[in-house]
Parts: C-alpha cells; structure tokens; sequence
C-alpha cells in the first residue's frame, strides 16, 4: 500500500481565527517524514551516476512527438480542449516547440518519465485560458517537474497564475520555466516560487550558473542547442525556451537520486552544484 | 495619402530595416487575423514573393505560428533540408532558408503579429542578433499600433440600434486592453465631446 505523503493531502478546511496551522510540540512530536540530508553538496553528490530514473516530468508546451527518437517515448499525451478540459490525445506537436523542449530533457536525463499536456493550440487564445488549464492538471496531477518554455504576458493572468505556482511549490511539483527573451513583463518565471532559466552561449549541455540577479536565477545552454523537430528531425535552436529544459533534466538528476527534496531543497542543491558556486569561486 | 498606402509603406519599411540590419535574403511580416487566430502574410522584402501577401495559415503551425501562440523570439538554425521548413518557407515567402529567427510584435499585452527574418549574414552572434531583432520588433509594433487603430476605426460609425452597440462595447471590454487604458480613454473622448 502506498501511503500518501503529508504534501499531497487534501487540503483541510479551516475557519478563521482558529490557529490550524500550529502544533503544540511540547505535547505531541512533529509528524515524520521523509528527508533527503544534505551533505557535502557538489556536483557530484548532486547528480554523479544519476540518469532521471522515477522522476515524472510533464512538458507543458505544443505536444510533443512522441515517436521522436530523441524524445525517446512519452509515458501519455494530453490536450487542452476547447472547454478547458484535459484529455488523452495522439502524441504530436503542429508547431514543433513542446518536442525539441522534451528532447533536451531526455538527452540530460535518459531515464526520466516524460508526458505532454498542449496547451498551445490555437495562435489566438494559447498563452492565456488553455495554458492556466494544462498546468493547474499537471500540477494536480503530481508530477515532480514541470517544465514551462513559455510565459503570458496578460496581466490579467497574473494572480490566478501566482497561486497556482505556489501550489505546485507546496506539493512539491517544481515548475522549470524560461525566461523571457524580449524586455517584456511576463509569468511565470517571475515569480520567486520557480525555477527561472535564462541562456548562457557555450556548448555544454551540463554547464549551468547560477545568477546572483534575479528574477532569471540560472543560465543554462540556450545557444545553438541540437532538438528535436517533428518529422524526426533535428534543427539548431536558440532561446532561453531550450535553455529551461536543460535545467529540467539537470532536476531530475537530482530528484532521482535524492527524491525527498522538497522545491527550496532542490533550489539550494541547484545553487550549491552550480558552475560558479563551489569553494573555489568564494572570495 | 491614403490609408491603406500609409499602411503598405510602413509593412514594406520593417521587413527592409529587418532585412539590412541582419544583411538577411530576406524579412517578412505577419498579423494575426483576431477572429481566427490565423497569420495573414502581410509583406516581404528580398528573396520571395510579393504574390503570397495576403495568404493566411492555420494558427499555431511552424516557427511563426508557435512564436504568435507563445509571445517568445526563437532562432532556428541547420534547416535546409528539412521537408517541414521547406513548406514553411515557400508557404512564407517562396524562398526556402537555413536559418530563421523570429519575434513576436506585442500590442499592450497581447501579440499581434510574427516578424521574421531569414538566412541572416550580418550576426554578431545568437543572443545579440535576438536581443537587437526582440529591440526592432518593438520598435516596429509601435508603428503598427497605430495602424491597426486606424484598421479598426474605420467604419465604425455609432449603429441606431443600442443594444447593438452595447454588444460591441462588451466584445471589446473583453480583449485584454487593460481596463484602465480603456476607462482613460473614455474620459478623454467625452472630454473633446464637451469641449465642443
């Protein structure tokens, strides 16, 4: 039997004025739970022998092909509809986005369990209704990674959307989202209760830096990236929307070898096996 | 001049600045038809075909299509040879490239229409030539603000029937203008209306 842990719950109902979010420890011991310690963090105690193995990972994006070799195979497919429901769909992708996205994930983390939900359908209306949909299903849905190569620019989104990322932070569904490549306000990858990842220009998939200013909190390659393209195909793409994933299979190294990190836990190990982060770089 | 020729030269003038900023074969231009969400190829310069303007493609589709649903820049490398581009291409502009970079043209918060440009020479390198192309095509939806205001202000006299206008008034507080913009606005017409 699997027992449900304590951050995927039901939520409890609550009146106001009665103080339910305290525990009275001096008479009852704070519940147990499963910790992943830290330890010496590096590189190597982050993610060495790691392949993404156990991890659920939902590419929030266009579909994606599933029969790509580089996708290497979807675990399901899913469509926003037109009511705003999610339901099972054929694994494609019209536009080509969602699947060089997943591409890179499984070339980071071989072993990872990849799933699509599309929430880009229609050039009018995608970034605002089908994309709130898509991910508030992924996140109920409880997979460990989300990755958001996208953003709105409608501010009208803004609060809905902020919840629902705070929500995944506490359930423990970490949302991966690029930032944006124009100067534009966008969410999102604003918002402090994400991963955000802007593009560094070097070759090296593995490479990634943390950024001491924020909001875009890490760089990773977003350059002349190889991807995945429908057809089986394979083009070279720039933009921060390829560096997003890279950073979404560098977490799912991590989650598979240490997968009671919690999102801030999983933040600071990013932070702290970052390429300019360690002992050497501290002045 | 007239309307639709202030119109044409503004579209023909950002495909050419687009085109010799990046030494590119070529630049176009799309918007995005607001009922269907389809991209309407509205000009080229360079390598195509001045006959396409005015085609329309389904929403969504290829690079153009996914930078409109998004609202995010991309550069796409190595594509010759590629069937799919290929399509894209001669469905664009008739001329089949290896690269393609392409920016969305945002009006307030929402995208109206893809910039592109293709088979660029002039490249300092990837993140700059994305940077400078994402700085243009704002710079250009400015001027296309204006004339997708015109657009949408001609023929549009008050019809006798309010309830009439009551329904369009309410389709149009439903786009994303922001609301305060909108109440702005107002208070600026009656403003003019009572100073006459």
């Amino acid at each position: 039997m699997t027992i449900t842990p304590p951050w995927r719950r039901e939520e409890r109902t609550h009146f106001p004025g009665v103080p339910a979010w305290s525990l009275a420890t001096t008479r009852q011991a704070p519940e147990l739970f499963e910790v992943s310690p830290l330890g010496e963090v590096g590189r190597d105690w982050a993610l060495g022998g790691a392949d993404g193995t156990g991890v659920r990972v939902c590419v929030v994006d266009t579909g994606v092909e599933g029969g790509h070799p580089r996708v290497g195979g979807l675990d399901a497919s899913y469509v926003v509809t037109d009511s705003l429901t999610v339901s099972a769909c054929e694994p494609v992708d019209p536009a080509g986005h969602g699947t060089a996205c997943a591409g890179v994930i499984r070339s980071v983390a071989p072993g990872v369990s990849l799933s699509s939900v599309r929430v880009l359908t229609d050039g009018k209306s995608g970034t605002g209704d089908a994309l709130m949909a898509g991910l508030r299903w992924a996140i109920d849905e409880g997979f460990d990674l989300v990755n958001l190569s996208l953003s709105t620019t409608r501010s009208h989104f803004r609060e809905a959307l902020h919840e629902l990322a705070d929500r995944a932070y506490f359930r423990r569904c970490l949302l991966v989202a690029a930032a944006h490549n124009m100067p534009v306000l966008s969410f999102p990858w604003t918002f402090s209760s994400v991963v955000s990842v802007a593009s560094h220009d070097e070759p090296d998939s593995m490479r990634y830096y943390y950024n001491p200013a924020p909001p875009a909190e890490f760089y990773a390659r977003g350059v002349k990236v190889p991807v995945a393209w429908p057809g089986g195909r394979e083009i070279r793409s720039t933009g921060n929307s390829f560096a997003a994933p890279h950073i979404t299979g560098i977490c799912a190294l991590i989650l598979s070898k240490h997968p009671w990190l919690t999102p801030f836990q999983l933040k600071t190990v990013l932070f702290l096996a970052a390429d300019n982060t360690g002992e050497a770089h501290a002045p | 001049m007239p309307p639709d020729a202030i119109e044409r030269r503004l579209l023909q003038s950002i495909v050419e600045v687009a085109r010799h900023m990046f030494g590119a074969a070529a630049s176009s231009i799309f918007l995005l038809d607001p009922e269907s969400g389809e991209l309407v190829f509205e000009a080229v310069s360079g390598k195509g075909e001045q006959e396409l303007v005015g085609t329309r493609f389904p929403p969504g589709t290829g690079i153009a299509g996914w930078v409109a649903a998004s609202g995010q820049p991309m550069v796409a490398d190595d594509l010759s040879g590629t069937t799919q581009f290929a399509h894209d291409a001669a469905a664009s502009t008739g001329y089949v490239p290896a690269t393609i970079m392409a920016a969305p043209l945002f009006r307030f918060e929402e995208c109206v229409g893809v910039l592109e440009v293709l088979d660029r020479t002039a490249s300092r390198s990837e993140l700059d030539d994305m940077e400078l192309l994402g700085l243009f095509a704002t710079q250009a939806a400015c001027g296309l603000e204006f004339l997708l205001r015109e657009r949408q202000s001609r023929g549009l006299e008050p019809p006798d029937d309010p309830y009439v206008l009551l329904q369009r008034i309410g389709a149009r507080l439903a786009t994303t203008r922001p609301a305060e913009a909108t109440a702005v606005r107002l208070l600026a017409i009656a403003d003019e209306l009572l100073a006459r």
